[in-house]
């Protein structure tokens, strides 16, 4: 063993700073830090970014128009001069076709997990809190909707809404509604019980208060990497709704709808016939992978 | 002693609650009646399970009002507890009273800094600016011997070591100066180090700036160090109540009795301690005499009718039938 130096004045004032550094690095600081450790969540975040970016500026990165045909270039190869993805049934510019229809899975996969989040956050919330009567209407109601297979439900919803882009989304919100509302519950009814809770009504804090600051912020972390998680398989299941018909109308370009129309193209042109598929497979990983990787990032106990 | 004419800070008069459960009814508490002065120090000694906790979350109205049963009166600071409304209540709690838990650890939201949370107490009450908020914040820190108050504001709970965490919680309790001091166990979760300097400090607050505290505790040196009355529990019920000096001399309940002869204080070394036989009792369903009867040394035919409360001198009250 060495004995330490004893340490100037200047030294000890960079020691001390570096302290202060460390206790008040901030929650988003250590949660940044430890992302950008985490390589699998860093490449995953960097195609979600990559996949968000192409669909929202398509008009600008796309070369062709994704409506125009043309009877000689149906299902042109990888790589044709002109088309560098080839080209679909119709002759339309694959690469066009799939950056504009990330614009449209992406928004029917994302918005249903908004707006499920914040209608089942706020029943859970609300079943949790009060609890009681409360609690037994709204969580029986939602176990009726547990009963059927979610595929099942967002088909039926839909074949009884009839096609089209909103009632596909009403569909798949009304079928993520359940699950977040049971986690958002699940959670708020273990936050009530804790002591800060009690003290923080000992101090004076009103119920409303209580809510807004101490169960929101408790709750509002898990339930928001629950329904991130929920993100790839709201994309999938909207992407099947269109493969079905349920979804999106023919002339648009939208991934479940494109693997739908190539189907019969399977045998002549299999690479050209699998590439919706590969996007929605590759999106959909990439943002469960992307939440996992946040689930573990944003744990204050870790 | 202090003038009669002051009046009490707080009376409480046959404070009874009940759980109602699905399978059983909990007599939790059973009729406690006293008052407290300002200034004062009364600690609630007892087991676990005696309803010590019980009776202090009760005179705040703290417990969930749907399973609960409360009765009696209790009056805080010359208002009525009891026939508040809830925002009435909530205005009370933080101002003229105070409260701090056994587990630091847990008593803070973890979301939050500290300065956060004690800030947006003041700010609360009081309507203060923030910036006036922070001010007060950095001195009540200060006051409870935190060092460096103006870097640990912004500490988040989970930074702060245990005996820090629970400075830090009384200092939150008395953010806006409140007459009436409630702890619950607060030095349970401590180690024994710890304790002892959270005990001086809240002794030297509470003579600092004159608040009444009722303090909670199952350990009899606890109770010795910070209390001038005491109240010993058993079964929801006030067993004995008296000065600290004339419980510890001159115990006349035989529960008192067994309590201090089973601590290790000036007993010798390789002597057996006395314990005494038997389990608390269960509260759902109490013998209908006195509660300590089933354990009791010296209980007779008599122990079957509840024993009225004797007052021995005007401080020092016994619950039972030998004293009398």
């Amino acid at each position: 063993m060495t004995t330490a130096p004893a340490l100037d004045s200047k030294q000890q004032a960079a020691v001390d700073a570096a302290q202060v550094a460390v206790q008040s690095r901030g929650y988003w600081t250590t949660v940044g830090g430890r992302i950008r450790d985490d390589k699998v969540t860093m490449v995953c975040g960097l195609v979600v970014l990559l996949i968000v970016f192409s669909a929202v500026f398509a008009d600008l990165i796309a070369l062709a128009d994704p409506y125009k045909a043309s009877m000689l270039k149906r299902l042109a190869e990888i790589g044709a001069p002109g088309y560098p993805l080839g080209a679909d049934e119709m002759g339309r510019d694959m690469m066009t076709r799939l950056l504009y229809g990330g614009r449209l899975s992406l928004f029917m996969g994302i918005s249903p997990i908004v707006i499920a989040f914040v209608i089942g956050g706020t029943l859970g919330l609300v079943a949790g809190f009060l609890g009681g009567r409360v609690n037994m209407a709204i969580m029986r109601v939602m176990d009726v909707f547990y009963a059927f297979p979610s595929v099942l439900l967002a088909v039926a919803i839909s074949g009884a809404l009839g096609a089209g882009i909103g009632n596909a989304i009403v569909s798949l919100t009304l079928v993520f509604i359940p699950p977040i509302t049971r986690v958002t519950e699940s959670v708020t009814t273990q936050v009530r019980s804790l002591d800060y809770v009690e003290a923080a009504r000992a101090s004076g804090a009103r119920s409303l208060t209580i809510i807004r600051v101490h169960i929101l912020s408790n709750v509002l972390g898990p339930v928001f990497i629950y329904a991130t998680s929920l993100i790839s398989v709201s994309i999938i299941l909207a992407s099947g709704l269109s493969f079905l018909g349920l979804g999106t109308e023919p002339p648009e370009p939208e991934w479940g709808l494109m693997l739908n129309t190539l189907r019969q193209s399977i045998y002549v042109n299999p690479w050209v016939a699998a590439l919706p598929g590969v996007m929605i497979f590759f999106t959909s990983l990439s943002f469960n992978l992307l939440s996992d990787g946040l689930r573990s990032a944003m744990d204050v106990r870790l | 002693m202090a003038a009669p004419a002051v009046p009490p800070v707080l009376r409480a008069e046959d404070v009874t609650v009940r759980f109602t459960g699905r399978d059983a009814t909990v007599n939790a508490v059973n009729g406690v009646s006293f008052a407290l002065d300002p200034g004062e120090v009364l600690c609630i000694l007892g087991e676990s399970g005696s309803g010590k906790s019980v009776t202090l979350r009760a005179l705040m109205r703290l417990l969930p009002a749907r399973r609960t049963e409360l009765s009696g009166r209790i009056e805080l600071a010359g208002q009525d507890v009891m026939a508040m409304s809830h925002r009435a209540l909530a205005d009370l709690r933080g101002t003229e009273v105070g409260m701090i838990f056994q587990e630091p650890m847990v008593a803070f939201d973890p979301v939050y800094t500290v300065g956060r949370q004690i800030t947006e107490t003041i700010i609360r009450h009081e309507g203060t600016s923030r910036e006036e908020a922070r001010r007060r914040a950095i001195d009540l820190l200060d006051r409870v011997r935190i060092p460096s108050p103006e870097r640990r504001l912004r500490a988040y709970p989970h930074e702060l070591s245990g005996g820090m965490r629970q400075r830090a919680m009384i200092a939150l309790a008395l953010c806006c100066n409140p007459s009436l001091l409630l702890a619950d166990e607060p030095t349970t979760a401590l180690d024994a180090t710890v304790q002892i300097q959270i005990l001086l400090l809240l002794r030297e607050l509470q003579r600092e700036l004159g608040m009444a505290v009722i303090f909670v505790t199952h350990d009899v040196g606890v109770a010795v160090e910070i209390a001038d009355r005491i109240a010993v529990m058993y079964g929801g019920k006030f067993m004995e109540t008296g000065p600290v000096r004339e419980i510890m001399r001159n115990p006349r309940h035989p529960y008192t009795q067994g309590l201090l002869s089973s601590t290790v204080h000036g007993s010798l070394r390789g002597k057996t301690l006395e314990a005494i036989p038997g389990s608390p009792p269960d509260m759902t369903r109490l013998p209908p005499g006195c509660a300590f009867a089933p354990r009791c040394r010296f209980a007779e035919p008599g122990c079957e009718t509840p024993p009225a409360a004797t007052q021995l001198t005007p401080q020092h009250m016994v619950r039972c039938i030998r004293a009398a």
